[in-house]
């Protein structure tokens, strides 16, 4: 069992993720410095899959490698550049490697990325996935031929609590955990308001204790990729006083730092919400420092 | 007969619904929109792309398809078996339907197909 799966479902511990960089030419040997960074802080360590429609080192050689360098590897999944029997063959192959936590996501559309002349696949859709990630743990691919013994694995997916419509989203919530989702990390939200009503939704459903939510925050070092993520990032919204309060300030890198840290601790206050996911664009030492205080204790690992 | 059947049908939900032929229509069960205009084709509810405006992440100047089908579901006076359906978990598509008659496949049932592990993870979840 992995170590998510363990804290999330026989404790009632909070756990802590992060994104991993992407990789590209020498990926080995930067996964090896992302690794020691992240080392010890995490629960698990998202690999992702093509992240905004960009090609990077794929999603089942990062979960091999962070798996290799010692942290645990949640693997992403997206609909967008694969069918139904790649995914599957990606996900039974990850398997093999003792990679057990799987996200499912629809994933961004070629538009968004660098080569937005590809063909976009979306063969399945984020909750077709889902079920079909559940229907490899049962031991079957989708045709109903065994895998035995069947791979052990433990299934999340994602919801964004910022984008309409905003009620469906709760509803959403319920079908992705009938789908077969134990836990759901959250697109980032800046709007408060929004997560809060998200997180009483989901737990006025009764789907607290059932699935896991995990919103995420993002620690970057100024204005420039809060004007970015608010501009180009599909899905995500900033206020326009938010991103105001980190231009117009006198140090905009300590401003940005206090709204991540303020953004964090209430995400970890809200209902149905049992940890935080970790994207850091900065790459430098306020990830040790917000882990620090939000009152972690960096666990000392071999490696 | 089915040609004809599936051009009828193409004649008659085509221009007022935006069919695509998928052979397997779900219009009723979405709103009264069709999920195959969605540019990443999403059967199951909208990505996490949706814009402040309820516009499409890929085609901003088009309203969501997924904003508009949880809309009238709303505030439409559909049937209730219609909006409680509007939840389930439609199946992947089935692509060798595409192009014929979802009529046909309604009424012999061959809409219904579904590959033996799925139906074997839906029965087992009991949605």
């Amino acid at each position: 069992m992995s170590t998510l799966e363990y804290k999330l479902t026989q404790t009632t511990e909070q756990v802590f993720t992060a994104e991993f960089p992407s990789l590209d030419g020498n990926g080995l040997e930067k996964a090896k410095k992302y690794a020691d960074r992240y080392r010890g802080w995490f629960d698990g360590v998202n690999a992702t899959d093509n992240p905004a429609a960009h090609a990077h080192v794929s999603n089942m050689a990062t979960s091999i490698a962070l798996q290799q360098l010692g942290l645990e590897p949640i693997m992403q999944v997206v609909c967008r550049d694969k069918n139904r029997l790649a995914q599957q063959a990606d996900i039974v192959g990850a398997t093999m490697f003792g990679v057990e936590n799987f996200v499912a996501l629809t994933g961004d559309d070629v538009t968004a990325g660098d080569e937005p002349e590809a063909r976009r696949v979306f063969d399945l859709d984020g909750p077709q996935l889902i079920q079909l990630m559940n229907t490899l743990k049962r031991g079957q691919y989708m045709s109903g031929r065994k895998i035995d013994p069947a791979p052990h694995m433990f299934i999340g997916a994602v919801e964004n609590p910022g984008a309409p419509p905003f009620e469906y989203r709760v509803q959403r919530v319920a079908k992705k955990y009938a789908a077969g989702a134990k836990f759901l990390q959250l697109q980032i939200c800046y709007h408060q308001d929004r997560l809060e009503k998200f997180c009483a939704g989901v737990k006025a459903a009764g789907l607290s204790g059932k699935i896991a939510i995990i919103p995420t925050v993002v620690l970057v070092k100024g204005a420039r990729p809060l004007h970015f993520m608010h501009e180009s990032v599909p899905g995500i919204d900033i206020p326009a006083n938010e991103i105001a309060r980190v231009e117009n300030a006198s140090d905009p890198a300590e401003t940005a730092y206090q709204q991540t840290l303020e953004l964090a601790k209430h995400a970890l206050s809200q209902p149905s919400v049992r940890g935080l996911h970790i994207t850091d664009f900065r790459h430098d030492d306020t990830l040790d420092r917000l882990m620090t205080d939000l009152g972690r204790v960096r666990q000392a690992q071999p490696n | 007969m089915a040609e004809f059947i599936a051009s009828l049908e193409h004649v008659v939900k085509g221009p007022v619904w935006g069919c695509q032929m998928c052979g397997q229509c779900v219009l009723h069960s979405t709103g009264m929109t069709c999920p195959m205009n969605c540019p990443k084709t999403l059967r199951n509810g909208p990505c996490g792309g949706v814009r402040e405006n309820g516009h499409c992440e890929v085609k901003p100047e088009m309203r969501c398809v997924w904003t508009k089908g949880y809309e009238r579901t709303q505030t439409w006076p559909l049937p209730n078996t219609w909006k409680d359906e509007f939840n389930y978990l439609r199946p992947p598509v089935d692509n060798r339907l595409k192009g014929g008659s979802s009529w046909i496949n309604f009424f012999n049932k061959r809409d219904k197909w579904t590959p033996k592990g799925w139906k074997a993870t839906t029965d087992e979840a009991g949605h």
